[in-house]
């Protein structure tokens, strides 16, 4: 790390010093709380950083966007959040987002409108792919990943719910590392099985649980690196990964995990 | 006597016209069963998906064997239409061939051309039975897939290859009989108008060859006939059928919904009470109507939006949702296909018993339970996959999601490990029971690891 001591600045902070941020991070429920995510909110943070990206958090006003209230059924719920954050968000003049969750990124990005929040959102998986093409991060060529095998995994809330496909493979290429498919990608990847609050519940029954199916999938890539950009896909690639005894040879992680490694953060 | 057959075609269309203006009429009102949505937005935009998924079949061709097949029928089903025109004003009007001379030598090549396509959907039918009676495809066996969609199914590729055959029968006699004029004379009927060679037909014409003008002149109008009628007939069948897709797929890919798959509808009439319990203004509060909720998600066919029904009757059932659903992938009960199935069925029954003053909605039978069971809609993990895989643009997520509004709202009987991720959210504004005071614990962590790593 640098010499200069990590910045983490608060919305709350910035607006006390009469300042503002050119973006706010939202880091969302699995970034603050799940403790494999929390270290890609670091990376994240990290990367931030180090470009010099002039960003703020919410801290404890953060609060969950309502995704998984709403998608197991719960409407009520999921606009007291809505509205409550909306609140929040407004309070501080807030005009851009960047957030790690596929699932706080749609939920505001297309369903905070409806409710009076208007806010340009991204995924950092978008975010990454503009601070390389504008050469803010500059990776070095034949880097840590060189000739690495990486496969991606779409998670469903970016891609099909969102049309984002190629910003989080350019991050990979950027890498310089060797992008494999799985037969499933793209329009047709498989869901983890964790979307539309299967993460908070057993899974009904059946023949297989998803995860394990889609990890079957990854593995048989014969990538090393299951490069994710979702917390719930983080978590069933990886219980996928540990179920089939392969955690020595395969790793699951975040595209900004792999940034941060490969700019040695 | 002359005008008898006249006469017997223009009953025959015109009872053809009744019953169809009956069964669309009853369609129409069915899907008007649903609440309103307003689709009415962006024509341009709306019209390009429908030129494209539609009419250019657009996502078909994400499997490319059957789409090529399915273009074969596709194209033969419009493009017959054509001579199909021809045989009505024929049989209204007592003519034979009616465009024949007008057309000149045009003719015989428009006709070849349409005997390609009827051999050609001849073929397609063919590959598609064996496709789907004898290869191991997965989304042709499914519980779904009980005995009357299958018959269906089986049912549409056998009517299509006999109504072929007819045309291509007519035409193989058509054209022995254009080379017995002096024999027609003498029997003091018409001549048959010249079409030059038919290609296909004639494979069939060694048949016929040996038979007298008589027996010709009899077998070629029963054809004719019996092809017609026979369109007639498959014309009201489709009302009942897997088939409608081939009207329905135009408005229903017209209508489609132009926003990002992952947005979910907001509920307006809970907005409001939200608002109101955080004590904000509410937009239009003093206006009288007191909002006539009837129910918060959908628990039977009128609390779809109407969208959700016209979708159902677009379901060509051809599984596509169903075999890159991911729970259905892993053996759970779900199969979004299934969901459409059973919202048509549903939305049938009630049409039905409503035309005939039944007791329609009010059957004491729901949507949820009689027809969809709660284990496939817990099951969906909203991961969209059905709505892309599907050629004619359905939603089977949009009903999954409406009817667990229904379930959580209304009844309060979600899973309880969703009760509890409920209550989670409330008291620590996170879908886990993590004190909210951890929540910027992973700052002050970051902060330490790297003034350390220093
Ligand atoms: S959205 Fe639900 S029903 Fe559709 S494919 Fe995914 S899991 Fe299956
Ligand atoms: S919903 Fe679409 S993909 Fe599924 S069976 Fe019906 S037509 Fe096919």
């Amino acid at each position: 790390m640098s010499v200069n001591e990590i910045k983490i600045p608060t919305m709350a902070d910035m607006s006390a010093a009469g300042d503002s941020p050119e973006v706010l991070f939202w880091v969302g429920c699995a970034g603050s709380f799940d403790d494999r995510y929390k270290a890609v909110t670091k990376a994240f943070v990290k990367i931030l950083n180090m470009v010099g990206v002039s960003f703020a958090v919410l801290g404890p006003e953060e609060s969950c966007t309502g995704d998984p209230a709403r998608r197991a059924g719960n409407e009520f719920l999921f606009q007291m959040q809505a509205v409550s954050n909306i609140q929040v968000l407004d309070g501080y003049n807030v005009k851009k987002i960047v957030t790690a969750c596929p699932h706080c990124f749609n939920t505001l990005k297309n369903e905070y409108p409806a409710l009076g929040g208007n806010y340009e959102v991204i995924h950092h998986s978008t975010f990454l792919q503009q601070l390389i093409d504008e050469g803010r991060i500059r990776l070095k060529e034949g880097g840590a990943f060189k000739g690495r095998k990486i496969t991606f995994h779409d998670s469903c809330y970016l891609g099909r719910a969102n049309n984002v496909y190629e910003a989080p493979r350019k991050v990979i290429e950027a890498l310089d590392a060797e992008l494999v498919e799985m037969k499933r990608c793209r329009t047709k990847g498989l869901c983890c099985g964790a979307g539309g609050a299967q993460m908070f519940k057993e899974p009904e029954e059946g023949k297989k649980d998803v995860n394990i199916e889609r990890t079957e999938e990854a593995l048989a890539t014969g990538a090393q690196t299951i490069a994710v950009g979702c917390p719930f896909c983080m978590t069933m690639m990886a219980d996928g990964v540990k179920n089939k005894e392969k955690e020595g040879q395969v790793e699951v992680r975040d595209l900004a995990e792999l940034i941060a490694e490969s700019e040695g953060l | 006597m002359d005008y008898l057959p006249q006469i017997l075609f223009l009953l025959v269309l015109a009872v053809t016209a009744f019953i169809m203006y009956k069964r669309i009429s009853r369609i129409k009102s069915t899907i008007q069963l649903g609440r309103p949505l307003d689709r009415s937005d962006n024509p341009g935009e709306r019209f390009k998906v429908m030129t494209l998924v539609a009419f250019g079949q657009k996502k078909m061709f994400k499997r490319i064997v059957p789409a090529i097949l399915h273009l074969f029928l596709y194209v033969g089903f419009v493009l017959i239409n054509i001579e199909v025109l021809e045989i009505i004003l024929d049989g209204l009007l007592g003519t034979h061939r009616l465009f024949a001379e007008p057309v000149g030598y045009v003719y015989g090549l428009l006709i070849n051309f349409f005997e390609f396509l009827a051999f050609a959907v001849i073929v397609a039918c063919v590959i598609f039975l064996i496709r789907r009676n004898l290869l191991p495809i997965r989304r042709f066996k499914a519980r779904e897939l009980t005995s009357w969609p299958k018959l269906d199914a089986n049912l549409i590729l056998v009517i299509e290859i006999v109504l072929m055959l007819a045309i291509l029968t007519m035409n193989a006699t058509d054209q022995i009989l254009q080379t017995r004029a002096s024999d027609l004379a003498a029997a003091g009927m018409h001549a048959y108008p010249v079409t030059g060679a038919l290609f296909f037909s004639s494979w069939l014409v060694p048949l016929f060859d040996g038979m007298n003008t008589q027996s010709l002149v009899v077998i070629e109008r029963a054809a004719w006939w019996f092809h017609i009628v026979g369109i007639f007939a498959f014309a009201i069948y489709i009302t009942y059928s897997k088939h409608l897709h081939i009207f329905l797929a135009f408005p229903n890919t017209y209508y489609s919904n132009l926003n990002p798959k992952g947005e979910m509808r907001n509920m307006d009439e809970v907005t409001n009470e939200v608002k109101m319990m955080l004590g904000m203004p509410v937009e239009g509060a003093d206006q009288a109507s007191p909002a006539e909720i009837a129910r918060f998600g959908a628990k039977d066919i009128n609390d779809l939006t109407w969208k959700n029904i016209m979708d159902s009757y677009s379901c060509t059932e051809c599984g596509r949702c169903t075999a890159e659903c991911p729970a259905n992938l892993t053996g759970k009960k779900l199969s979004p296909r299934k969901i459409m199935m059973d919202t048509r069925d549903r939305a049938e029954e009630v049409g039905k018993s409503i035309a005939s003053g039944g007791k329609g909605l009010e059957d004491g039978k729901f949507l949820l339970d009689d027809y969809i069971q709660r284990e496939e809609l817990m099951a969906c993990t909203t991961c969209n996959a059905c709505v892309e895989a599907c050629p004619v643009n359905i939603d089977p997520l949009s009903i999954i999601l409406q009817m667990r509004r229904y379930i959580t709202m209304e009844e309060s009987k979600a899973p309880a490990s969703w009760n509890s991720m409920y209550s989670n959210i409330e008291t620590s504004m996170a879908p886990w029971k993590f004190p909210p005071t951890d929540r910027f614990k992973w700052a002050d962590d970051l902060k330490k690891e790297s003034s350390t790593e220093k």
